[in-house]
């Protein structure tokens, strides 16, 4: 207890109740305009941050990663357009809720559920930091290894029916790690190219791939712009319709939090699964998709649980599980806190620091959104071209401030250009960036651990690694099998929607 | 009611037009890399496999070539969409902005940050098609708040100006820390 009220201490600084202010009202606003997103925000953000004090950097950006989905609701429940990727299951239900004239109704269930599972969520890591705690320094080189291998086949598996494209956008991300000198100063991959020999930064790559891409997207695109109609009525009120769900939205965000805890999986693994669960178990299965409150909250229960579930890795391994943890592990190296099973030993107040930062961010946010959602509604309305003008701007700061270079700024756009053709084909962009993270994990883990590594079958002789090895094995397995069930399960190609959903890419 | 039961029906994750043309890309740079792999890499004598600096790159070439080989081969023999050659001139349309971006950056060492961002934002809203004073003036304004906020109050390291220095001394050295 004593080290919890210490970690509380940490969060008694001005600046950092400003980060708090800022990043979770910022994170709002950002995610209601369709078109940003908390990747873009935080990518641009993340060199400013640097300047900052780790809790102040770092309160910032969770603030931004926690509140954009509520955000996101918004124009998702409104204008049928998910604000962010993870609000894309809202609108099936959420959208048909406002052409019945239930909009407030919708974005009430849509907030509490989101403050629900947001809540669940931390509450459910603050119980169990003691035993990460304890089991953290088990994990040595060949488990965090072993931990890094699941996450990418995972980012991969979770890419149904784009597992091929996954796969080689992650084979790409560990190769763009590999570029520069090896570990014995020779070229690698350089071919001969000066400005290849220091290799690809991941702030640069992460800010063309999210950032520019978007910038390029907007602008090249049509010109648009949301028009979404005033709410009517308090919301306050409507909230406490959530608590005649309270099963649906405890399982879904127990979804979230266990997938968001896995590394690779994330949330639209977690809203699948609570989706589903409340579709099945539901008196009325044929509302969902046409207005059903349960599927409202049980998506957006789930994906606000994510966030705080996505720290465990992130703290307790150092993997990220995601890519907005992985902008978010730059932060950490730059002030030389190396998340890891340490950090939970010698730093646990700032881990719980981190925690009553989210739970403050949750409550500050639901009070946000209770008084501002007509004064949201009026924000969003930013023509998709102009917003592109603005992403572009702001991401020149984010590419040159990190060393003024124009090569770094190049190497951004031609990022940019790449992460516009992903989204265009609906690819995903996370596998290439967790390929470069976790790829760099991979290879300094795996070179310490064949030191003591005689044959193969020492690999796994601790109980840990044995039990990672399995789960890589089993979930292999279980995908082949999925597989076969999702064939015979899929839509028939004519009601396929081919249209490009950029918003559930991003 | 939803008929969507599987992850990619929900989240709608199908092709799109173009996607053949990407698969050929990207087999034809993996098998680029492949071929190059032998020369671009060094094998340290006495090292174990799994620790050789060369494994790495091996892994992530041999993945990409047989994932971007299977894709292609989805890609084949998956019916064909129209409009394949609208949406790579789309992807191409697209470079004139990377241009716009590269323009910004090398201008921004020379005539200083401040005028540099209140006149690409101004430009490019103009090239938008966004004529009326209301734009242009928030374009401008958005500039003028992005620099303050970023160079004057975050101090992010972007130099000053080349023109800066013909400024009389007050005013440069101001120009120079906050603009």
């Amino acid at each position: 207890m004593e080290t919890f009220f210490s970690g509380v201490e940490l969060l008694m600084r001005w600046d950092v109740v400003l980060a708090l202010f800022v990043g979770s009202i910022g994170g709002v606003i950002i995610g209601a305009i369709p078109g940003v997103g908390a990747a873009v925000a935080i990518a641009i953000l993340l060199p400013a941050t640097f300047s900052l004090d780790p809790i102040v950097g770092l309160t910032m950006l969770l603030g931004i990663y926690g509140s954009s989905m509520y955000g996101g609701a918004l124009p998702a429940i409104l204008i049928n357009t998910p604000g962010t990727a993870v609000n894309a299951l809202t609108t099936y239900d959420g959208y048909p809720m406002t052409k019945r004239g239930q909009a407030r109704r919708a974005l009430a269930l849509a907030y509490s559920a989101s403050f629900w599972g947001g809540m669940f969520g931390i509450l459910c890591l603050i119980f169990l930091s003691p035993v990460l705690a304890l089991v953290a320094p088990h994990f040595g080189s060949r488990e965090i290894f072993l931990a890094a291998l699941l996450g990418i086949i995972l980012v991969v598996l979770a890419h149904r029916g784009q597992v091929f494209a996954a796969g080689g956008l992650a084979g790409f991300g560990i190769l763009l790690h590999t570029v520069g000198l090896d570990v014995k100063y020779n070229q690698r991959m350089t071919f001969e190219q000066t400005w290849l020999t220091g290799g690809f930064d991941l702030i640069v790559v992460v800010l063309g791939l999210f950032a520019l891409s978007q910038a390029f997207l907007l602008l090249t695109d049509k010109d648009s712009a949301p028009h979404p109609q005033p709410v009517e009525g308090s919301l306050a009120n409507a909230m406490k319709e959530t608590w005649l769900y309270k099963r649906v939205a405890t399982v879904a965000g127990g979804f979230g939090v266990l997938m968001g805890m896995i590394p690779g999986v994330g949330e639209f693994t977690a809203q699948f699964m609570s989706y589903t669960y409340a579709r099945k178990t539901s008196k009325t299965p044929d509302d969902f998709g046409d207005g059903a409150p349960e599927g409202l909250i049980a998506s957006e229960a789930a994906n606000n649980a994510v966030p705080a579930a996505a720290m465990i890795p992130l703290l307790a391994l150092g993997i990220p599980g995601e890519a907005l943890t992985a902008m978010m592990l730059s932060v950490f190296y730059v002030h030389n806190v190396i998340p890891g099973p340490q950090l939970f030993q010698s730093q646990l107040d700032f881990v719980y620091a981190l925690y009553v930062a989210m739970i403050l961010l949750n409550v500050i946010v639901i009070i946000f959104l209770i008084f501002s959602t007509n004064l949201l509604t009026k924000i969003i309305q930013v023509p998709t071209r102009f917003l592109g003008m603005i992403i572009l701007t702001l991401s020149f700061v984010g590419v040159y401030s990190l060393r003024n270079s124009v090569v770094d700024c190049a190497i951004a756009a031609g990022f940019g250009i790449l992460g516009l053709v992903l989204k265009r084909l609906n690819l995903p962009i996370v596998p290439i960036v967790l390929g470069m993270v976790l790829g760099g994990i991979m290879e300094v883990k795996l070179r310490s651990a064949m030191i003591r590594v005689k044959d193969p079958l020492d690999f796994v002789d601790r109980p840990i690694a044995a039990m990672l090895a399995a789960t890589i094995v089993l979930v292999t397995v279980l995908h082949i099998r999925t597989l076969r069930k999702e064939h015979n399960a899929r839509l028939a190609e004519s009601e396929i929607d081919h249209e490009m959903h950029d918003t559930q890419q991003r | 009611m939803i008929k969507a039961q599987t992850l990619q029906d929900l989240f709608k994750r199908y092709r799109r037009p173009g996607d053949l043309f990407y698969s050929c890309v990207c087999l034809a740079f993996s098998l680029f890399l492949a071929v190059n792999l032998s020369s671009q890499t060094t094998w340290a004598s006495g090292t174990k496999l799994l620790a050789q600096p060369a494994f790495w790159p091996y892994a992530a070439v041999i993945t990409m070539v047989g994932c971007s080989t299977l894709h292609l081969i989805s890609s084949f023999v998956s019916p064909k969409l129209d409009g394949r050659w609208q949406e790579i001139g789309f992807w191409f349309k697209s470079v004139e902005f990377a241009g716009w971006f590269m323009i910004y950056v090398i201008i921004v060492p020379q005539l200083g940050y401040f005028p540099t961002t209140i006149i690409f934002s101004v430009a490019l809203s103009y090239r938008l098609g966004y004529r009326s004073t209301k734009f242009l003036g928030s374009a401008a304004l958005f500039g003028a708040v992005v620099v303050i906020v970023f160079k004057s109050f975050l101090q992010v390291k972007v130099p000053g100006g080349a023109v800066y220095e013909y400024l009389p001394n007050g005013l440069r050295s101001f120009f120079l820390t906050y603009l």
